[in-house]
């Protein structure tokens, strides 16, 4: 009889520190109730056994191996897939980062079960998980139940609270070796590189400052890392813009890009489709600057300013300053 | 000659205006809006566009463009081969409609069984309306195949692809033998519009049409229900900053940001 739940928790890349991801599935598995087991995959992860446990975990399973360093899909479900056999939870949740996209359908493939992605609520019904998604880019909002065991789900980033760290709480933890063959891993990664985006980091920013197709050009994001310099914030961009080469890719918020939670967003000459929303879904506090009184962003818009951004902008930009500065 | 597949799914067109959106929800479904007609899933005409580069290259490259749906998906088969395609299999069954993510796998994987020997098959990273995710990789997992997901540049030559996925903060190149699957993202590229020569062609070529007992199965067998579609709540008061000039405006805004203590 399958029980309790199990989450694929992540390491920041090196393996130094635990991502924010893996508070906020220990935080959701332990809503749910029941024991949680959190599994870690990597190298150099070992040491993170106790901050799982610190953050809610009652089980730690660690599988830190030098052929798990890196993403590799093969490697990765090949070890998934053993540890949930043995461990037969009923729940298994991964975050809707590159691991959990590429790695929880191909997990619940091979278990012979499905999977909710990129999941915005969950909750138990008897042994049945309700999982809530947003589809339609974000129009519209589905609940799931899947059929047979584990009942898969990848959770979206900043939506689930972390549990309060307890320093004192301990978790067992349980060593595994990663036992992956030659024959199993088959695709080869090549290479790899870093696109670095300039300052704060746009996850991290207590303010993001985004740009859309109303900019009219590259040239227009000049004024915005300005703004977002004053701020102490970062640069993001609508999809639209990223895919013209306006911007880099790695600053896109949305859907296929990341999802932000800043303190305040403000969206200059953005039209707010639904694939931009789903990125900023969990702000509070939305301004929105835009040409067009009709546009979509409004809608969640806690400020609005119907005008020429080249105009409030720079206006906005230097009284910023002044109030910065005074 | 290399064979690569493309599965293409058909959606309400996403372009829609968002006050147009309704949702039927005692039937559990998204209702098609009067006049807009359904498109092509835009990450699937992005995985056409990556089979054309392929075949840009390497002439005798086959494509084959794969869909499950009902009478309409046929537009967007012929809209698939306007762009170049070669082939169009449309798997057209009542009984297939419903099919879920793990389904629709299923059904697609038995469809290339029937048009094997295949080399790459190529999906969109997600389909713009359910925006799951799932069933190229799921499909990679039925045939056997390797998969690299969410790629922005695909090349195939001597038995083995290359493929430039799309990382949170960067890129990787990432290589696996034929056959394999690889699903694709807008990084890419926009598609290649039909030019009208090409629409008139692919208008006379013929689509071969599989159902469920061609392929030896009988109706698809979800994993996953949907309980519940609905319109989410997002209201939110909007306080719109009222000034001379947008000058005005904009210092106006700055004053109520500060006041509302977030900047």
């Amino acid at each position: 009889m399958p029980s309790g739940v199990l989450v694929f928790g992540e390491a920041v890349e090196g393996g130094g520190e635990l991502a924010p991801v893996t508070g906020e599935l220990l935080g959701a598995a332990k809503s749910l109730g029941g024991p949680v087991t959190c599994v870690l995959l990597g190298a150099g992860v070992e040491g993170l056994a106790k901050e799982c446990g610190a953050l809610g975990a009652d089980k730690v399973i660690v599988v830190d191996d030098e052929v798990l360093k890196d993403y590799q899909g093969d490697a990765y479900v090949h070890v998934g897939e053993r540890i949930c056999k043995e461990a037969d939870p009923s729940v298994v949740l991964f975050g809707q980062t590159m691991t959990g996209r590429d790695m929880a359908p191909r997990l619940a493939a091979r278990l012979g079960t499905a999977v909710a992605m990129d999941c915005v609520e969950l909750s138990l019904d008897g042994e049945k998980l309700q999982a809530s998604r947003s589809c339609y880019g974000g129009s519209a909002r589905a609940r799931y139940t899947i059929n047979g065991m584990p009942q898969i789900a990848t959770l979206r980033a900043k939506v689930f609270d972390p549990p309060e760290r307890d320093d004192s709480r301990q978790a067992e933890v349980a060593k595994q070796s990663a036992d992956v063959s030659a024959d199993v891993i088959r695709t080869r990664i090549v290479s790899r590189r870093k696109e670095e985006v300039e300052g704060v980091r746009l996850e991290d920013a207590p303010v993001v400052v985004s740009g859309g197709r109303g900019l009219g050009g590259p040239e227009g994001f000049q004024p915005l890392e300005e703004l977002a310099g004053i701020l102490g914030g970062a640069v993001g961009a609508t999809r639209a813009v990223c895919d013209m080469g306006w911007y880099p890719v790695a600053a896109q918020v949305g859907l296929t890009g990341k999802v932000v939670t800043p303190d305040l967003y403000i969206a200059v000459g953005i039209s707010g489709a639904s694939q931009h929303m789903a990125g900023i879904s969990q702000v509070k506090n939305i301004v929105a600057i835009n040409k067009d009184s009709e546009a979509n962003i409004f809608q969640a818009a806690r400020f609005g300013v119907v005008g020429d951004w080249k105009e409030v902008i720079p206006a906005f930009t230097e009284k910023v300053r002044e109030l910065k500065a005074g | 000659m290399p064979h690569i597949v493309c599965c293409v799914k058909q959606v309400p067109d996403p372009e829609a205006p968002a006050s147009q959106f309704k949702v039927d929800e005692a039937a559990k479904k998204v209702l098609p809006i009067p006049g807009i007609q359904p498109v092509p899933s835009q990450f699937d005409t992005i995985g056409v566009e990556a089979a054309l580069r392929v075949k840009d290259k390497v002439a005798d490259t086959t494509i084959t463009i794969l869909t499950l749906g009902p009478d309409a998906y046929r537009d967007t088969i012929k809209h698939c081969l306007a762009m170049g395609a070669d082939e169009g299999v449309h798997i057209n069954d009542p009984a297939l409609n419903e099919a879920d993510h793990w389904a629709t796998a299923e059904i697609l994987a038995a469809a290339i069984k029937k048009i094997e020997p295949v080399d790459l098959i190529i999906c969109g990273r997600q389909a713009v309306d359910w925006d799951m995710g799932v069933v190229g990789s799921t499909l990679a997992e039925l045939m056997g195949f390797p998969v690299i997901t969410i790629a922005k540049e695909v090349q195939m030559e001597g038995g083995k692809v290359t493929a430039e996925r799309v990382l949170l903060d960067g890129f990787e190149t990432v290589e696996a033998p034929t056959p394999c699957v690889v699903t694709v993202s807008n990084e890419l590229g926009e598609p290649r519009y039909p030019q009208l020569r090409q629409i008139m062609q692919a208008a006379k070529t013929e689509v071969k049409t599989l159902t469920a007992s061609d392929l030896g199965i009988d109706g698809a067998k979800n994993r996953i229900n949907l309980e519940a579609l609905f319109v989410p709540e997002t209201a939110v008061d909007t306080e719109f900053i009222e000034a001379d000039s947008a000058k005005e405006a904009g210092e106006q805004l700055a004053v109520r940001l500060r006041e509302a203590k977030l900047i």
